[in-house]
């Protein structure tokens, strides 16, 4: 279904990417102008940050007609390598429980590696799955009993501001690819199991896997502070206040803005420009930020347009349109599905590293299906399954329109249930509820593309 | 002997009939997800949400008879409402039959295109469910709350301790018996039913038989809702009524579906009180049973608990990974591929 049927008009879709793209350059000018800038530079960093994540679905999708469902699991990963990367570390929890929890750690690794060595040894023998299953129940025993005092040591110290371990104290950059590396971890163990399989058998496990990693980063305080947060992530650019306080950003406003600051006396002059200043400090942070992110984001569009483009991007997509000649070509199917998954997978950590930078903070309860599986999909669904851009353009577009829809969603609501009076518990009920319109609206989005227009808004270029 | 027999009523109280509670409800959900697989070839990922609008549906008639003063004495009176959240869910599976899924059955697109449809129809309902009661908990269990009290064991037994059944449980147990029994005897012995098993074991050549795909597939959704539905409102009056809760089911429910191997309604339900009675076990503590077990110096500090029960869809997940590295068609050979 993602793939366009071969007796569709072919023709290259250069004029319609360029319109698309103006257009949605046009609605952020739009939003700019009407709401304000800030916020239109917010709603773009969002934005950049979605496409990455459609593009790393895309990559899965598009490229292999693999299904994840469970984004918000490898989205979540990469808000954890923030944690680990860039956070202090806290020394008294070190002290506390550091050891117990690398020993714990190391004791898993050895269970793990045991029972690897046992499953070769008994190979085929009665009672390998016992002896393996031994092996497993022992290691997680000892584990917990290393690992359980030194957590409530760890939590126990200054459970208001600490209470977990921290982490590496690094630039936060540097967790962008940690992310990616940690997602990519889980995917080659998901993929290892349920690759292979039927192909509904990888969208189930990935629905498993990513409700226990976000279960895990909920509960376990030591390592996320669980439903405390963690707030205060650092920053990749300046912070605003210091930036109110520089001589050189003070003097660029002045400078910028010295047409309409002149002709006012030196009173107001000043509060002027102070308002200026504080305006323009947090536009120029949001620049910061959409640099960064469109940095990112262009590297990994190029790398995908590359990737798409070389004998192995052709092999691909052979092995997608026709799995069962692609096998009888002698390549491995398997082996590529693997890989795709892995390389979409990290393409998502790394999005959602980039995500919990912005936010500053990383709350595990934030992290819904609704919000990071269902609307990446609709995003690579709408934007052209297959094709990078139609990815990108559909993380923009369906970014937007999940923003603005709940106002928009209010006021329609809103307008329409005016004539039932302030005192109607109707039109409580249908204002309270006016948010989950918009699921509805997406998941209808979803079905009419995939119904009518299954090749999306960019279709995928034959060649 | 009264402390083992006390351990053993402790035990029975807590885990088993909780489970075997659990196990009925993810039998029936399950049952409904392998139905519409060995019909319509796809995993349904609607089915959580399928259950949450039948529940929906069923909350709002009962409201609606409460208000008239209607009630079954000792039963809730959603057992009256049940009925119609089936009729109402079961039209509404119809409609997405129309006007979703038919279009790429008779295209004959990949089961995965189905199973990304059913994520888009799940979101919609979703919506729909949250649209119509809200995001919050619900109760609506009315009636007699117990069907055997505390008091009544204890004075029948003269143990300290107490195995109480809640009417919630003891009406899960019947209903689903009645109703897999019913499903069993309609798949086995009616003509329909027949031609269904048939349908769903080579496509082609019932067609070739003069079977209605359509009407095949048509009563295929009619009791995917009535399983959906009834799974739904016993988990409600069980455990009461809270959106996300229906979502969370999901994962079991496949779990138990590929543990008993995919389209088979006999693995659905060994799946899932397998499921379930796991689940139950390892997250319940076991500080109490082991008090009466073993002697008074012995006895444990801790809770005894082997996973904390916000891991409770680890357990699913780990059972799932198992059969999927270990017998991937399941424990009653399923199909694979």
């Amino acid at each position: 279904m993602s793939q366009r049927p071969s007796n569709a008009p072919l023709h290259d879709n250069t004029v319609r990417a360029s319109i698309a793209f103006l257009v949605m350059a046009g609605l952020l000018i739009l939003i700019g102008v009407t709401q304000s800038w800030a916020l239109a530079l917010t709603i773009l960093n969002l934005c950049i940050i979605s496409a990455i994540m459609a593009l790393g679905v895309n990559i899965q999708w598009g490229y292999a007609g693999l299904f994840n469902v469970g984004i918000m699991g490898f989205a979540a990963l990469g808000g954890l390598a923030t944690i680990i990367i860039s956070m202090p570390p806290v020394k008294e929890a070190w002290q506390a429980g550091g050891m117990r929890v690398l020993l714990a750690l190391i004791t898993i690794l050895a269970t793990i590696s045991a029972a690897l060595f046992v499953h070769k040894l008994f190979q085929g023998k009665r009672l390998h799955g016992w002896l393996i299953a031994v092996v497993i129940i022992i290691g997680v025993v000892i584990s917990r009993y290393i690992l359980d005092p030194g957590v409530a040591a760890i939590e126990a110290v200054n459970p208001a501001s600490t209470g977990y371990l921290g982490g590496l104290g690094l630039p936060v950059v540097f967790a962008w690819i940690v992310g990616g590396c940690l997602a990519a971890g889980a995917a080659w163990l998901i993929g290892k199991i349920a690759l292979g399989l039927r192909s509904d058998y990888l969208a189930i496990a990935t629905l498993g896997i990513s409700e226990i990693l976000v279960a895990v980063m909920r509960n376990e305080d030591w390592l996320t502070r669980g439903v405390k947060n963690v707030t205060g992530l650092p920053r990749p650019v300046p912070y605003e206040l210091e930036l109110q306080q520089a001589p050189w950003f003070i003097n660029l406003v002045e400078r910028l803005n010295s047409g309409s600051l002149a002709g006012l006396n030196s009173t107001d002059h000043t509060a002027v420009l102070q308002t200026l200043v504080v305006d323009s400090a947090s536009i120029f942070v949001k620049l910061c930020y959409t640099g960064l992110f469109a940095l990112v984001l262009i590297l990994i569009l190029q790398l995908c347009v590359l990737a798409l483009d070389s004998p192995w991007g052709r092999m691909v997509r052979a092995i997608r349109d026709n799995e069962v000649a692609a096998d009888a070509m002698g390549k491995d199917v398997t082996g590529r599905h693997l890989q795709i998954f892995i390389l979409g997978s990290a393409v998502v950590g790394i999005a959602g590293a980039m995500l919990a930078t912005l936010d500053g903070q990383f709350t595990p309860g934030s992290y819904s299906p609704l919000r990071f599986t269902f609307l990446i999909w609709v995003m690579v669904i709408v934007g052209g399954s297959g094709n990078n851009l139609g990815a990108v353009l559909g993380g923009f577009l369906v970014w937007l329109i999940w923003v603005e829809a709940e106002p928009v969603g209010f006021w329609l609501m809103d307008a329409l249930t005016s004539w039932m009076g302030d005192g109607s518990g109707l039109r409580k009920h249908l204002l309270d509820s006016a948010q989950y319109m918009r699921v509805i609206i997406m998941g209808a989005v979803l079905l009419l593309v995939m119904r009518f227009s299954p090749w999306g808004l960019l279709p995928e270029q034959n060649r | 002997m009264t402390d083992y027999l006390n351990a053993l009523v402790v035990f029975a109280n807590f885990v088993f009939v909780p489970a075997l509670t659990y196990g009925c409800q993810l039998a029936l959900g399950s049952l409904g997800v392998t139905m519409i697989y060995s019909v319509l070839r796809f995993s349904n990922f609607a089915q959580g949400e399928t259950m949450a609008f039948g529940t929906v549906i069923t909350i709002m008639v009962t409201w609606l008879l409460q208000s008239w003063g209607v009630s079954l004495g000792f039963l809730p009176t959603a057992l009256l409402a049940l009925p119609i959240g089936i009729l109402v869910t079961a039209l509404v599976l119809l409609l997405t039959d129309r006007y979703v899924y038919r279009y790429y059955r008779t295209k004959r697109s990949k089961s995965i295109t189905f199973v990304m449809a059913s994520l888009g129809v799940m979101f919609i309902m979703n919506g729909v469910v949250r649209l119509l009661l809200g995001p919050n908990d619900q109760n609506f269990a009315d009636g007699e709350r117990f069907f055997l009290t505390a008091d009544a064991f204890r004075a029948w037994t003269g143990l300290d301790e107490a195995l109480v059944i809640r009417t919630s449980q003891a009406l899960t147990i019947i209903l689903a018996v009645i109703l897999v029994v019913a499903l069993f005897w309609f798949l086995q012995r009616t003509k329909t039913g027949k031609a269904m098993r048939a349908y769903a074991d080579n496509e082609n050549l019932a067609l070739l038989s003069g079977i209605n795909p359509d009407r095949i597939v048509r009563i295929t959704w009619i009791i995917t809702a009535a399983l959906a539905t009834v799974a739904g409102v016993l988990y409600g009056l069980d455990k009461g009524y809270k959106p996300l809760s229906y979502y969370n089911l999901l994962l079991p429910i496949f779990a138990a579906v590929i543990v008993g191997g995919i389209g088979k309604p006999i693995g659905a339900i060994v799946g899932g009180f397998i499921i379930a009675f796991s689940e139950v076990i390892v997250t319940y503590a076991y500080k109490k049973v082991l008090t009466y077990v073993l002697p008074t110096d012995m006895a444990p500090d801790g809770l005894v608990q082997l996973l904390s029960t916000e891991y409770k869809f680890a357990v699913s997940f780990v059972i799932l990974v198992i059969v999927l590295l270990v017998k991937p068609t399941g424990l009653f050979k399923g199909k694979v591929l």
